[in-house]
């Protein structure tokens, strides 16, 4: 390949690696935090079935997050310092609200029956709380990292969308992994939540474009207007038919259990396609373009002969490991 | 308070209370391994009983590990953006080797090693416990390379005030590296090998004679007995690589001012840093030449000589290295004599008595004691560099106002106190809930001995 600039290509790969990291942790961890946030609705014999739906699996898409933020750190480090620096509470009430989760997993199945409530509380705290962070950067993000008032209004709705957009993929997921009451109860925490998940994208939707007019020519001008079609059609599709599906589940025989689940995350990955559309070639909207923010050459083409390599090992395990604890969940036990 | 001193001690507060956790699993993991591995060649469920009770520690703990390793992963850049800025092109690739080549290899297997034992074959489920204890061990390869880097740089240079690498192997080889992570491997079984036998002795405190507790406990003391030597040889050799490398360090550990032969190995005093000097010395005449040069007359390097000509101090502070460094060795000498004391005793009369077991229960914690303050000793030892040489503490800070460094860091306190009283309540709990019931009915299925072809892929139920 005579004349490629590996210079000028690497950064780029690495944004598209970097992107597909977040959509998968945003996918995977997403369902794990939504039963967090569910988990107060059922009693505690459904808690331990949902904790058990998501157990052997929720370290590795909590890992998804550990690689979007390592590429962040080594391919863009100088947007890493700028994002995480703005970003400084948020930040921490995430990671705060992910340690508490990740932990009242452990503690809840090995504590006594008396001390396992609070640790329920935890799960629940810890899930909600890096949801909502999660939402509220989302929001200071496509608004360009404005933190004025009205912005945080706006990132506050953000997080409450996203929250609700978990618990409906974390419903899917139930739908998916369990059966008999659980399973209806979480049709119902899914229908519920969908509106919230439309709302949320209508928001962001409105208000990309409003922010920045370098975003708004890219939405509403022609001819590009018309790439972008595509998108808000296929959404509004696969939400009707996820909400006029659901309103007939669980089907005879627990037909298409999956269904819910792959069509939200086919909407996930719309989302992110949108968002992605708006804000390329930047890093940090406005401000550092990818380019700009980019590692040396020959520090990018390492990583990457690492990652191409490692990669499909990991996407191989991984699947294996879905595939082991395939089927519906059961109590989880060491022995 | 300023910035940089709440950022440090926000960082120092994740790294410590982080660095507990994987100091348990790097060792546990392999420890759990060779249960497993006795189990498949002898069948004796007692170590399938002793795998399972301390899978449970495992669990505990690599939850604690994972979550507090995030935390740091934001922080590099909620709090030291100058770090990756100027030294990213090196910590960069490394960082990503550790999350490609270990966190995933961990964090998918544990799930099988965990809850797959009765999913798949007897086979997986001991090729999951090695891949778990292999991530977790590729895991500390990887950022002690990139710590041993920040100590010892080589194979980089500065453009423009940024680092690039120029030869990859000399950064991975870097002087430092083998040794720190030999004293590293070895610290995390010592730190296992005493919470083994402590938490055993504890369940032999309430009753507990069965056999996977007398299995465990036997393990754990004779891994300490037979670690510890190798270790304070270890450690040895990282100090003298130490004083080739960072002789200000050593200096500051031992509290020696001027350079010069027959330096008195200082067993205490107070290091007076204004006016230069140590108070209420007790030192053994020339005991520092002979440990540090191997004789007597050898020249060891004094803090004097790491003083600019304008006053400036280049030397790290010399209070906390000097006791820091003391805690640690002293701690080290208590696990010989516990260890080889407990080792002769379980080998005589093929069980430990009640003073022994007095010893060992505190003696569980020792490995954090040490770990810690080993860690304190070389990473103060490196101020006020953060990358020895390229790159200062202060200027790779972050700009957030000290208020809110003081927000965060106080809730990361509380957060991470509580979590540590409940990690220990709970394997306290853990262990005496095990003493409780000392023989568990044997197994219907035993996959260690028969295994079924069908599930040999681990496509079994």
């Amino acid at each position: 390949m005579a004349g490629f600039d590996w210079a000028l290509a690497l950064p780029y790969i690495f944004a598209a690696l970097m992107g597909v990291a977040i959509l998968v942790y945003v996918i995977l961890d997403g369902f794990d935090l939504g039963i967090g946030i569910l988990s107060p609705l059922a009693d505690e014999a459904q808690k331990d079935r949902m904790v058990a739906s998501i157990g052997p699996f929720w370290d590795a898409n909590e890992t998804w997050l550990v690689l979007a933020v390592g590429l962040l750190l080594v391919a863009f480090p100088i947007a890493h310092g700028v994002i995480l620096t703005t970003l400084y509470f948020p930040v921490a009430v995430l990671l705060i609200g992910l340690i508490l989760r990740g932990v009242a997993f452990e503690f809840r199945a090995k504590v006594s029956l008396s001390a396992k409530p609070s640790w329920n509380v935890m799960f629940f705290a810890g899930s909600l709380m890096s949801a909502l962070s999660q939402g509220y950067m989302l929001g200071l993000y496509v608004l360009g990292l404005d933190t004025g008032w009205a912005a945080s209004g706006f990132a506050l709705l953000v997080a409450v969308c996203l929250a609700a957009a978990y618990a409906a993929i974390g419903a899917a997921w139930l739908i998916h992994k369990t059966e008999g009451e659980l399973q209806k109860r979480a049709v119902t925490w899914l229908r519920a939540s969908l509106g919230f998940v439309a709302l949320g994208m209508a928001a962001i939707s409105l208000a990309t474009p409003l922010a920045s007019e370098r975003i708004w020519e890219r939405w509403l001008g022609f001819p590009e207007t018309l790439y972008l079609a595509p998108l808000p059609v296929l959404t509004l599709t696969l939400f009707v038919w996820l909400w006029r599906l659901s309103a007939r589940m669980p089907l005879e025989g627990d037909r298409m259990n999956l269904a819910p689940f792959v069509s939200l995350a086919g909407i996930f990955c719309l989302g992110f396609a949108g968002l992605a559309w708006s804000f390329y070639p930047y890093v940090v909207p406005g401000r550092i373009t990818i380019v700009e923010a980019a590692s040396a050459t020959e520090s990018l083409a390492i990583i990457l002969v690492g990652t191409l390599f490692v990669l499909p090992v990991i996407t191989g395990y991984s699947i294996w490991a879905y595939r082991i604890f395939g089927g519906k969940a059961v109590d989880l036990r060491y022995d | 308070m300023d910035t940089l001193l709440l950022s440090r001690i926000q960082f120092a507060a994740n790294i410590s209370f982080h660095i507990l956790f994987p100091t348990i699993t790097i060792a546990l993991g392999w420890l759990l391994l060779w249960f497993r591995l006795r189990f498949n060649r002898t069948g004796d469920q007692a170590y399938m009983d002793a795998y399972f009770f301390w899978v449970k520690v495992f669990a505990l703990s690599f939850a604690m590990g994972v979550v507090s390793g995030i935390t740091m992963s934001f922080q590099f850049g909620t709090n030291w953006p100058g770090f990756m800025e100027s030294v990213g092109n090196i910590a960069g690739p490394l960082l990503a080797y550790e999350v490609l080549t270990a966190f995933f290899l961990e964090a998918v297997f544990l799930g099988i090693m965990l809850f797959g034992f009765r999913r798949v074959s007897g086979r997986v489920h001991t090729l999951a416990t090695f891949l778990v204890a292999f991530g977790t061990t590729m895991s500390a390869f990887w950022i002690l390379v990139l710590n041993s880097w920040m100590h010892t740089p080589q194979g980089y240079e500065i453009r423009d005030g940024v680092a690039y690498a120029t030869d990859w192997l000399a950064i991975v080889f870097n002087p430092s590296m083998p040794y720190r992570l030999v004293h590293v491997l070895l610290a995390s079984g010592l730190t296992v090998a005493f919470l083994v036998a402590g938490l055993s002795a504890l369940r032999w405190l309430f009753g507990d004679r069965g056999r996977a507790n007398m299995l465990a406990l036997r393990s754990g003391l004779t891994l300490g007995a037979v670690l510890i030597p190798l270790q304070i040889l270890a450690g040895d050799l990282h100090g003298l690589n130490t004083l080739e490398h960072q002789p200000q360090k050593v200096a500051a550990m031992e509290a020696n001012w001027e350079t010069g032969p027959r330096v008195p190995l200082v067993l205490f005093a107070i290091p007076d840093e204004a006016a230069r000097e140590n108070r209420f010395e007790i030192g053994i005449p020339g005991g520092a030449s002979l440990i540090l040069k191997h004789d007597l007359d050898g020249v060891v390097p004094g803090l004097n000589d790491f003083v600019a000509e304008d006053g400036t101090v280049l030397h790290p502070p010399v209070t906390p290295l000097f006791f820091a460094f003391r805690i640690m060795v002293g701690v080290g000498f208590a696990m010989l004599f516990v260890a080889w004391i407990g080792s002769f005793v379980i080998w005589r009369r093929g069980d430990i008595n009640r003073p022994l077991a007095f010893v060992l229960v505190p003696m569980a914690l020792s490995g954090w004691v040490a770990t810690l303050a080993g860690w304190y000793t070389t990473e103060i030892g490196r101020q006020p560099w953060l990358v020895s040489g390229v790159l200062k503490t202060a200027d790779a800070v972050t700009t957030v106002p000290a208020t809110s460094v003081g927000i965060t860091l106080a809730a990361y306190l509380l957060v991470y106190a509580a979590l540590i009283a409940a990690y220990l309540s709970v394997i306290v709990a853990l262990a005496l809930k095990a003493a409780k019931v000392p023989q568990r009915p044997p197994s219907v299925k035993d996959p260690g001995i028969d295994p079924d072809p069908a599930m040999a892929f681990g496509m079994g139920r």
